[in-house]
């Protein structure tokens, strides 16, 4: 039974992940643009919907003690706005002023977090966020099964509303702009606006995702969101393969797999006093890991996005034309 | 408000600008933002330590030079530090960044380096752990220059090196062959070829040059503050704020680029408090991307 | 006979494997002539000259520079070699000064040699000099295509090559790029060119050749392949019906 239930608070939290990662896959793998301060975006979802949801506090803004729907759709409001916002800032440029602005935003979100005690309580925190099926927390079990009914449900939608979307015209155009990015720049602001577009809902989606982080735990502080969130959900990608929604969400359960796992181990093999470093050298090995993937299988286990789109496809036709022609 | 905000501005100012140095030369020579660049500087700045205490174990307690608060060990070490990071640089680029460039996908690179940036900074705190530490514990005795600015012997000692280190690396770019040749590259690759330079020659240029100079900034950082496997990465947003601000490409804008935003940071701190400093390169890095997205001294793309 | 100095075999070449643009072409060019490449659009002359440069990658055949086989040397050793290319468009570094942008092409030549080479360029093309210190951006057409030329010449080049020189001029300055040329063969520099201007360019050629379809289809003396209504049919690319793909007068025509 413990078992049970310790799967289904292994999966649940795989599944937020993976509703992160597919977030960042309608960002990176469909549309191209690069996002290394997703953390931010994930941290707002979850301030927004805590902010919303919890009952009032004398010592910060609200809580207002509002339905636990009502916060998830805020936080993908303000997650949302958010990302349209840098989108805006930096879709005419080059990618990478895309990058170095999300890092920005992630900076600037975890000093948020930290310093604004009247907004976000500082560096305790907020706690006391409803939990759905709160009643049932005298029987743990029942309870993270319930969570993660619920947590399933909602990656399952997204990920249907997703995969609809990028078989979609919307999501031909956002394809075809990102295999050509001088082009996607050159072709001035209706261009700009799917791009925009793309990112926003793609922020949207990971500050749902840290809503629902936010109320499985009940609980949220400033050192859930540095950068080594984002750096997680970049493994998780790149693992199942950028472009693929099936293989962001695999990605994820595979590669929180290996982390928990391993991170497991290492509370084992070290003693507590090691705790740090050990976990510090666990960081180092992911961190190898993602560049020998990309080093030696850029695409991943599930991914659609060819090397060299270009390549095949006229290679295919010139072969076609001269064997006719001779 | 005090003006002593106008000597740590420029304090800070030089190690940003330092730092973005390398950023700039990286992005234009590479065509690539070095998410790593930050770990550079901290490696450089352990790499360092650790020639100063191999030196004190060998020499025993060597007294520091006259008013500052180090003696030679800490220039040989830091010479040995330059080079150190140097090599690091050169042995990133050939493991991970030069064979990702030949596939051709820029931004797969942006990310390589984001990775090798969390291993290289966890491999840090792994073997220094995370407690932060010092060159020296010696507390110096700053001294009043009027207008109410105080500054201390080592303050002048680094900013009159990166002064000469600034000087140096401009006089290199502009003066001489290796610098056109840098220039040129980033200008027009295929044209340079054709003119005759080895492209991954000048590439290693840009790595050394990059690397050294991130580890004096490091360095800095150790001497004037403190040091710990994150100081690089803290330092990551201000160096591309500062590149972006003065124009991507441009030595003198990287440089007045960081000058401004130390000077923007140290106002702040003042003003408004400690603990919203890093906001300030955010802020500024918007405004540039928004008013003028080429910096001051950029180009268009073409 | 004089010595042949570029000798371009069976040239296969083409940026994808399996796709070549150019295929099979060969040329010669002999020392102190003017050789041009004239050829319907898209018919691979400037893959062509790029290729014999570096910079195209070379699947088949073999170039020979002065008895050299400088097939697969990079880019970047041509101008060691002996072989000086000027790029059709972009063909200047645009933030630099005129004199950096020939210095920068110096980095073979001895150093106490590069002063006296500088000032020999400024005196063959005296339009520069006033120009020193202007970044090379704000040239006028003509202008840059000369300080193009002068950056591939200074290094003392046994050919120079050039991709469609002409393009993108005003009518005025085509004929002073061509009588600049006619200039530069007079001071034995030998060259091949690339051109769509072919009236032009056949004035000042000594033999030119043809390629269609990445193919070499024609070669003679400059002057008459101007009046020949075959090579007039082929490079306007106006192919009278039923007629065979390789009919045409086939290699080596004239020469």
């Amino acid at each position: 039974m413990d078992l049970l239930g310790y799967g289904a608070f292994f999966l649940t939290t795989a599944l937020i992940f993976s509703l992160v990662t597919l977030g960042l896959n309608l960002q990176w793998g469909l549309t191209g643009l690069f996002n290394v301060g997703l953390a931010g975006f994930v941290a707002i979802g979850a301030y927004t919907s805590a902010l919303l949801t919890t009952p009032d506090d004398a010592a910060r803004l609200g809580g207002f003690g509002l339905p636990i729907l009502v916060g998830w759709l805020g936080a993908m409001v303000v997650g949302g706005i958010a990302a349209a916002l840098t989108g805006m800032a930096t879709l005419r440029l080059r990618s990478d002023y895309l990058a170095i602005t999300t890092f920005g935003v992630a900076v600037v979100v975890q000093l948020v977090a930290l310093n604004a005690q009247k907004l976000t309580g500082g560096p305790f925190g907020i706690g006391f966020i409803p939990r759905p099926f709160g009643g049932l927390a005298e029987t743990p079990l029942l309870f993270n099964l319930s969570n993660l009914a619920v947590v399933s449900v909602v990656t399952l939608v997204a990920y249907l509303a997703l995969e609809h979307l990028s078989r979609s015209p919307w999501g031909r155009v956002l394809k075809a702009l990102r295999e050509d990015e001088r082009a996607a720049i050159s072709l001035g602001k209706s261009a700009r606006f799917y791009r925009v577009q793309a990112f926003a809902v793609g922020g949207a989606i990971m500050a749902l995702a840290g809503a629902l982080q936010a109320h499985f735990t009940g609980f949220i502080a400033p050192d859930n969101y540095l950068p080594i969130l984002t750096f997680q959900v970049w493994v998780m990608l790149i693992v199942g393969g950028s472009g693929s929604n099936l293989g962001a969400v695999i990605g994820s359960i595979l590669v929180w797999a290996i982390w928990a796992g391993s991170g497991t181990l290492t509370s084992i093999l070290f003693p507590p006093e090691q705790q740090a470093r050990a976990a510090a050298l666990q960081i180092a090995a992911i961190g190898v890991m993602l560049c020998v993937i990309l080093l030696i299988r850029p695409n991943g286990l599930f991914g659609d996005r060819p090397r060299r789109p270009r390549f095949s496809k006229r290679a295919k036709i010139a072969a076609g034309e001269s064997s006719s022609g001779s | 408000m005090s003006l002593q905000f106008v000597v740590d501005g420029l304090l800070t100012g030089s190690m940003i600008g330092l730092g973005a140095i390398g950023v700039t030369l990286t992005y234009s020579i590479l065509r690539f933002s070095n998410f790593a660049h930050g770990d550079f500087m901290a490696w450089g700045t352990y790499a360092t330590l650790a020639v100063v205490s191999a030196i004190g174990a060998t020499f025993g307690k060597v007294a520091p030079i006259a008013p500052l608060s180090f003696g030679w060990p800490l220039i040989v070490a830091l010479v040995v530090g330059m080079a150190f990071t140097a090599l690091l640089a050169l042995l990133l680029d050939k493991v991970l960044f030069a064979r990702l460039r030949s596939q051709g996908q820029a931004i797969i690179v942006v990310m390589a380096s984001f990775g090798a940036s969390m291993a290289l900074r966890s491999l840090l705190e792994f073997t220094f752990t995370s407690r932060p530490t010092y060159f020296s514990r010696a507390i110096q005795i700053a001294m009043p220059v009027g207008f109410g600015i105080r500054i201390t012997p080592d303050q002048i000692a680094l900013l009159l090196l990166t002064a000469v280190l600034v000087l140096g690396v401009h006089l290199l770019m502009t003066r001489t062959q290796t610098g056109r040749s840098m220039q040129a590259l980033s200008q027009n690759a295929a044209l340079a070829r054709i003119v005759g330079i080895d492209v991954a020659s000048v590439v290693r240029v840009t790595w050394v040059i990059g690397g050294a100079l991130a580890c004096v900034a490091g360095v800095m950082i150790g001497i004037l503050v403190q040091i710990r496997p994150f100081m690089g990465f803290d330092m990551l947003l201000p160096m591309f704020a500062a590149a972006i601000l003065g124009g991507i490409g441009s030595i003198p804008g990287a440089v007045l680029g960081g000058l401004i935003i130390g000077l923007a940071e140290a106002g702040a701190v003042q003003l408004i408090g400690a603990e919203w400093r890093a906001a300030v390169s955010f802020i500024i890095l918007m405004a540039v991307l928004f008013v003028r997205p080429i910096g001051l001294f950029g180009v268009r793309e073409r | 006979m004089s010595e042949i100095v570029l000798d371009v075999r069976d040239l296969e070449a083409g940026y994808e494997p399996g796709v070549p643009i150019v295929r099979g072409a060969s040329i010669t060019v002999k020392k102190g002539e003017i050789v041009v490449v004239l050829g319907p659009n898209g018919a691979g002359k400037s893959s062509f000259i790029k290729a014999i440069a570096g910079l195209v990658p070379i699947t088949g055949g073999s170039v020979f520079l002065d008895g050299k086989d400088i097939t697969a040397a990079p880019a970047h050793t041509m101008v060691r070699l002996g072989l000086a290319f000027v790029p059709q468009t972009e063909n200047i570094f645009p933030l630099m000064s005129v004199e950096d942008n020939l210095k920068v092409a110096c980095g073979i030549l001895e150093r106490r040699e590069i002063p006296a080479r500088i000032e020999e360029m400024y005196a063959a093309f005296p339009d520069l000099v006033r120009q020193r210190r202007t970044a090379a951006g704000n040239l006028s057409g003509g202008q840059r295509q000369m300080l193009a030329v002068a950056r591939a010449l200074i290094v003392h080049p046994k050919v120079l090559v050039l991709d469609e020189p002409s393009a993108g001029l005003s009518p005025k300055f085509v004929s002073t790029v061509f009588e600049m040329l006619a200039g530069i063969r007079k001071s034995g520099v030998t060259i091949l060119l690339v051109e769509q201007n072919a009236k032009a360019a056949l004035a000042i050629g000594d033999r030119a050749y043809v390629l269609v379809e990445g193919k070499d289809r024609h070669e003679g003396i400059a002057a008459e392949l101007w009046n020949d209504p075959v090579v007039a049919e082929l490079y306007l690319g106006q192919r009278p019906l039923g007629a065979e793909k390789t009919g045409h007068a086939g290699k080596g025509g004239t020469a």
